[in-house]
């Protein structure tokens, strides 16, 4: 049984595509302006060496932000529900995850089963979200992969004082004028978000272990601000990026096995 | 007696200098970045501006986010304290302050007397503060100043999803590339800042009159958006720029002789 999950989100498009269970290949592409043009990149990309073609994908179930503008989706799941069941089959001890997207930041608790039992999502304000490390990554003139191992040389604890991602950036480029190094204030700049979405995670309690997910979770630096800022030693999952379409592709392979019964119905 | 107030903002500087009760000169400066600079200059204006100089002033308040850095005054005090003073004797009826400065938004409700009974502030998040409108301007690629005149002619503005400031950014960016009028998103502008604006003043039980101080007072499109949401009209500044009422209440303090932090 070949099934595939696919999760549009502002900036990328992920896939993931199972055979009887197993992930055998998984893409992630930056988002153009037309979703569905996004997830059918994605789509050849995953395909790619695994000797499959599209034709061969029995049920997609597809999530995210842009998943209404999918065209070859079967089903359409929320995005909660898909990371919620991704992250327990990547790491069978999670019961929460922190998920930090482009626009977007959301903690989710659930359990063993993946069920979802309370989230908290922001898409109100840039702060918190990727956008504010994109921002400043931006005005530093850094590459936003480099931030997490920039963050690793710090050798001073800064605090910024501002939440608002407006007048943090004026504050960072002060600090930058004031002679501050950079690795100090790119830590700084972590454990601000962290500091945001570690509230957030502890509004709807607690619950171990934690996991991060989105393309966030891959930078080292904002990973560490989490931990310290929750106090606690989290999972790291292998593939935390394509965590929401690993778990729309194992919902596609429970309706598959269901013989076709959504959810919902 | 000579008294000066001195209102060092995140973006603008403003000075006052009086005699008993009536203005002698007044100076608005853009900030610099080290407040003491910014105070220096913007005082050393408003003296030119009333044919004295500093050894005239006998006594002097500073206020502002840089009011803990102004070399010269004898005492600070808030700005809620100063712009309700300078609005009360601006607007001698008034009962409701609005005050939108670069950097902040806040609201004040006084007593009959002109004393507080009440405040509320946002200085936590650009939305609905000057700094709002300063990006928008500068993604629009228009002055602040066209931004309020462009709003007037708009004919389909355009609706923010969001207040946050990074988002509305993008959302302008979108437009401008869909070919939107530049006219109905400054449109879209300045109702997402009126929203934000009235939202936060709608905290206090608000009572007339209701008068709005600070730079963004200036902003026509910005004053008749809130009258439209709030119901009624307010009072105009007219006698004097409203944005230099923070520095004038610091200077009618520093006449009362009014208990600040000393220097």
């Amino acid at each position: 049984m070949i099934v595939a999950g696919c999760d549009v989100g502002s900036l990328s498009a992920k896939v993931a595509i199972l055979k009887n269970g197993d992930m055998i290949g998984s893409a992630v592409v930056r988002c153009g302006t037309d979703p569905d043009a996004s997830a059918k990149a994605a789509l050849r990309d995953a395909l790619a060496g695994t000797g499959l073609s599209a034709e061969d994908v029995e049920y997609f179930v597809t999530t995210g932000y842009g998943r209404k503008r999918i065209s070859f989706g079967n089903h359409e799941e929320s995005e909660i529900v898909c990371h919620a069941r991704g992250a327990v089959a990547q790491a069978e001890s999670v019961r929460m995850l922190i998920d930090i997207g482009g626009q977007d930041a959301k903690a989710i608790r659930f359990d063993e089963d993946g069920r979802v039992e309370r989230y908290f999502y922001n898409d109100k304000c840039a702060s918190g979200t990727g956008r504010f490390l994109e921002i400043i990554a931006e005005a530093l003139e850094i590459e936003l992969e480099d931030l997490g191992a920039l963050s690793r040389q710090a050798t001073k604890d800064l605090l910024l004082s501002n939440q608002c991602v407006i007048f943090a950036e004026t504050e960072i480029l002060s600090l930058v004028s004031e002679g501050m190094e950079i690795p100090d204030i790119v830590k700084a700049l972590h454990r601000s978000v962290a500091r945001r979405t570690s509230a957030m995670a502890k509004s709807i309690g607690l619950s171990h272990d934690i996991a991060m997910s989105g393309g966030v979770a891959k930078n080292v630096g904002m990973f560490d601000a989490l931990q310290e800022a929750l106090k606690c030693d989290m999972v790291r999952l292998d593939k935390p990026q394509v965590n929401g379409a690993y778990g729309a592709a194992l919902i596609a392979a429970d309706i598959v096995a269901s013989g076709g019964n959504r959810p919902q119905d | 007696m000579i008294v000066a107030g001195c209102d060092v903002g995140s973006l603008t500087s403003k000075a006052v200098v009086m005699k008993d009760g009536a203005i002698l000169g007044h100076a608005v400066v853009k900030s610099k970045a080290r407040p003491w600079e910014s105070a220096e200059k913007v005082m050393g204006l408003a003296l030119e501006n009333a044919g004295l100089k500093q050894s005239d002033i006998e006594r002097s308040v500073g206020t502002g986010y840089g009011r803990g850095k102004i070399p010269f005054v004898d005492r600070t005090l808030s700005e809620i304290t100063c712009h309700a003073r300078g609005a009360k004797w601006l607007v001698p009826s008034v009962r409701t302050v609005i005050d939108v400065g670069g950097q902040d938004c806040k609201a004040m409700k006084l007593d009959p007397d002109g004393r507080i009974d009440k405040f509320v502030a946002n200085d936590k998040c650009a939305s609905g503060t000057g700094r709002f409108l300063e990006v928008m301007a500068k993604v629009v690629g228009v002055s602040l100043e066209d931004l309020g005149d462009m709003s007037r002619r708009a004919r389909h503005p355009v609706t923010f999803a969001n207040a946050c400031t990074v988002w509305a950014q993008a959302d302008v960016i979108r437009h401008l590339n869909d070919g939107v009028a530049v006219e109905d998103i400054a449109a879209g502008v300045n109702a997402a800042m009126t929203t934000r604006i009235v939202t936060l003043v709608n905290n206090l039980n608000v009572e007339k009159d209701v008068c709005m101080t600070g730079g963004v007072a200036k902003n026509q499109g910005i004053l008749s958006g809130i009258e439209k949401q709030l119901g009624f009209r307010m009072k105009r500044i007219r006698r004097y720029d409203p944005q230099i009422a923070g520095a004038i209440g610091a200077a009618l303090l520093a006449a009362d002789g009014e208990e600040g932090e000393e220097r």
